[in-house]
This record gives C-alpha cells, structure tokens and sequence, in this order.
C-alpha cells in the first residue's frame, strides 16, 4: 500500500539505524506516548537496534488501557438493564471489569455489541426503537471526531433511544503529568501521529517550552519511527527543544479545523482519572451539559460502583513508565492476553500484550 | 486504537446528510465517512480511522520526506565506502 510500504524499506531503516548510532554521545531517555508505536517498535525489534545509551520509555496512549475500572464496570451495570444494548470497539469489551468484561456480561445474557465505526451505533438506535442503545465512548484526539459525529447525528436527529458513555482522554496533559513526576525522567518524546492529525503540532510547542523537551510528531511504520528518534536525539544533542513534525503527509500545524469544531460542540474538556495514574486535571472530554439527555451516566441509575483493581497489577506504573512490563512477577505467567489481570495485557496496544506477543522477557 | 490506515478512495457517495467514500486498502475494500476531509476526491489517499477520513495525505511532503531519507541513506553509505577504504 503506498504511503505504507516506502516507509517500510530495510535501506532505509538501516541508514537511519546507523546514523543514530553516530550522533548519540549521551544517554537519553526518549518516551513514545502512543500505544500503537510502542506495538511497531516491538515488533519491528526496533527496541534491539537503538543505541546503547538510548533508553526507551513506553508511555499511556492506550486509551483501552488507561479507561478507569469504573467506566467498564459502569458499562457491565448498564448493560445487564433490561431492553440495552451496548455498543463498543472491539478492544474494549474484554477489558476485565470488577466483575468481568462486557464480553462476559453479553455470555451472562447482556446484548453487547461490537462496531467498527460509532455511526454503528446510531444504525442500531435506529434500526431498534424499542430498545435503549448505549455506546462506550472511549479514545484520544485520533477518535473524537468520530464518536462526537456520532453524538451529534443522533442528538440532532433527536433520537431519544440513544446515548454515550463518554469516557475521553486527551494527550498533552498527560505527558505534562508525566514530565511533573519526579520518579521518571523523560529527556524527549515521540508524539503520536494520528492525534496530531487532529489536534496538529502546534498544540505541542507551550509543552515543549515550559519543560525544555524536545517533541518530535512521529508516524507509525518503523522508517518513521527510527526518523523520529534520530531527530530526538538530534535535537537532544544541539540543546534545543522544540517540537518538530517529521509526520508531514498526515500532520499539518493546526490539525483538522473542522474535526476540532464538532468535538467543542458536542463535548467539553473536563478533569478525568486514568486507570493506574488517577485524575489529571483538564485532561478528558465529556458531553456538555445541554445534551444530558444523551449521557448514559445520568440516563441510568446502576447504584454505586465500587471497582475493585487486582491488587498485584502494576499496569500504573508501566503506563507512567517507571516499571516495565517483565518487572511484574506476574508477567507471562498469572497474567497473559488470554487471562489478562490489567489492561495493559489486554489491549493489543498495551505495553504487557507487546511484550508479551514479541517475546520481551527483560529490560532493553 | 489510533490506528489508521491510509487508503485510496474509489467513488464518492452520500448517506443521509453525511459525505461518504468507498475506500481501497490494496484490493480490501470498505465505506468511510468524509465530513471531516470534504475536500479529499476519488483518486485522493486518505488516513482512516474507525470509519472516518482524517486527513488527505500529502504527496508532495511524502515525496519530499522520502527524498531526504534516501539522500541520508546515500550519504551514510558513501561514508562506510570511504571508511572501508582508508
């Protein structure tokens, strides 16, 4: 596939190899905050081809993961209500609640659905009069757009047998918690692509200035990835932290206008625990106010919800980057994609499941 | 889950109120919805994600960064000849 393929090519991917090998004089520490780029880089054994002194961090940007045990269990209680049906991307129906995952839920009797786009959902309100169709809304920048389209179709539509349950984060606030923590030391970040699609690079460069880091936005494919941290580390070495795009062909400065415009009008920005870090102020969205109505949170009374987190998870401190996946003693053995403890080894995007999948048994 | 995936888009179409395409991936064919790249036309990459378009990509600035990539890459192997030769 073009815009694919080129970005794949072995030549290149060894030049840049080689090249990082010369510039690096220090070590550094360099944090890829998207879970899809932690994925590529494992599996493309990028990780094993870094210079010594390069340290890589794995960061949050695993939406799946980092959605608080709340919301799934919240999810799971609206669910089991008589006459739902609940809808969600695929990931995220076997994230392990307090009680079991939605996928659970739907072999307990609930109707649990899976979609592939959130327009999905509004079909099925449609195509369901009788029943109350609640859709997951879960994601960074990169799906906001969507699942607000989605809001907004139906809330315009007045489809009163629709709702969300928005559980939306955002990026930039996240690596400023994280650049606040003093138990972890990021020099630089990758910043994900895709939600840079939307929200474009710009947003990044007060963050870049206030704590003096490089950012450099970053594509998927492993040329990209190894170009993004040969200009990290470039940019580590001339002592200069700015924020540079090395993701032209899908990221433009100021992101997609018109995407930003239907987010601000269906949701607004709100404090939002992570699952594992706990609230960062500013750092989700939620529907406003004037469309409660279509807030499944307050549209059904499911009592109190009090999760309960397997205590031996330590999926907190591999999404904050102070643990790696094989420091858990629980890693490849208690905990596996198929019966996964956190998030982390749920998501084909989390840290552990990469690990896990490519076969990382230690600290690289 | 941010994944997307850049395909070619075949025929333009409406749903509703809603802009639409038919989108290639190499032979793989499936829908994605246009409100948020109304300006991207049949023959156009787009960057896809959960069933919408995010962004045309740019051809000129993919040309251009692989163009400096392969000068890098040229550049890093006439060094290695050099070297093996002093």
């Amino acid at each position: 596939m073009k815009h694919l393929d080129e970005f794949r090519d072995p030549a290149l991917a060894r030049a840049l190899v080689e090249r990082l090998k010369r510039i690096t004089t220090r070590p550094w520490t360099v944090m890829e905050v998207c879970g899809g780029q932690t994925h590529s880089i494992l599996r493309h054994g990028i990780d094993q081809v870094l210079p010594e002194g390069l340290t890589l961090l794995h960061g949050p940007g695993c939406p799946v993961c980092v959605t608080p045990l709340e919301t799934i269990d919240r999810a799971v209680a609206i669910a089991m209500q008589p006459g739902v049906i609940l809808a969600s991307f695929g990931d995220m129906l076997r994230v392990p609640g307090s009680h079991g995952s939605l996928l659970e839920a739907r072999s307990r009797g609930a109707d649990v659905r899976m979609v592939y786009s959130p327009l999905e959902a509004v079909t099925l309100a449609r195509a369901n009069p009788d029943r109350e169709v609640v859709f997951l809304a879960i994601g960074f920048e990169t799906t906001a757009p969507g699942n607000a389209m989605a809001a907004s179709e139906a809330i315009d539509a007045r489809l009163t047998n629709y709702s969300q349950l928005v559980s939306h984060v955002l990026v930039p606030p996240a690596m400023a918690a994280i650049l606040d923590d003093e138990h972890v030391r990021v020099d630089a970040f990758l910043a994900a692509g895709h939600v840079c699609t939307i929200t474009g690079w710009r947003l990044y460069e007060p963050i870049s200035a206030r704590y003096g880091v490089p950012i450099v936005v970053t594509g998927f494919e492993p040329v990209d990835i190894l170009d993004g941290f040969m200009h990290a580390v470039e940019l580590l070495e001339a002592g200069s932290p700015k924020v540079a795009n090395r993701y032209g062909r899908a990221v433009q400065a100021d992101g997609n206008p018109i995407a930003q415009a239907v987010i601000d009008r269906m949701y607004e920005v709100c404090g939002r625990k992570w699952r594992g870090i706990g609230v960062i102020p500013q750092s989700g969205l939620k529907l406003r106010p004037a469309y409660a109505a279509w807030d499944a949170e307050q549209k059904f009374d499911v009592g109190d919800i009090t999760p309960q987190e397997p205590a031996e998870c330590i999926a907190g401190q591999v999404l904050q980057g102070r643990l790696k996946p094989a420091d858990c003693p629980a890693f490849g053995t208690k905990c596996t994609p198929q019966t996964p403890l956190g998030a982390t080894m749920v998501s084909s995007e989390g840290a552990c499941a990469a690990w896990y999948r490519y076969g990382r048994k230690s600290a690289t | 889950m941010c994944l997307a995936i850049p395909g070619r888009i075949t025929e333009r179409y409406a749903d509703g109120d809603l802009p639409m395409a038919r989108i290639d991936y190499s032979g793989a064919v499936a829908t994605a919805c246009l409100s948020y790249t109304p300006e991207a036309q049949v023959g156009d990459y787009v960057l896809v994600h959960a069933g919408f378009a995010l962004q045309v990509l740019d051809e000129a600035e993919a040309a251009a960064s692989l163009r400096e990539l392969t000068r890098l890459s040229a550049l890093m192997e006439a060094d290695d000849e050099g070297g093996a030769g002093a």
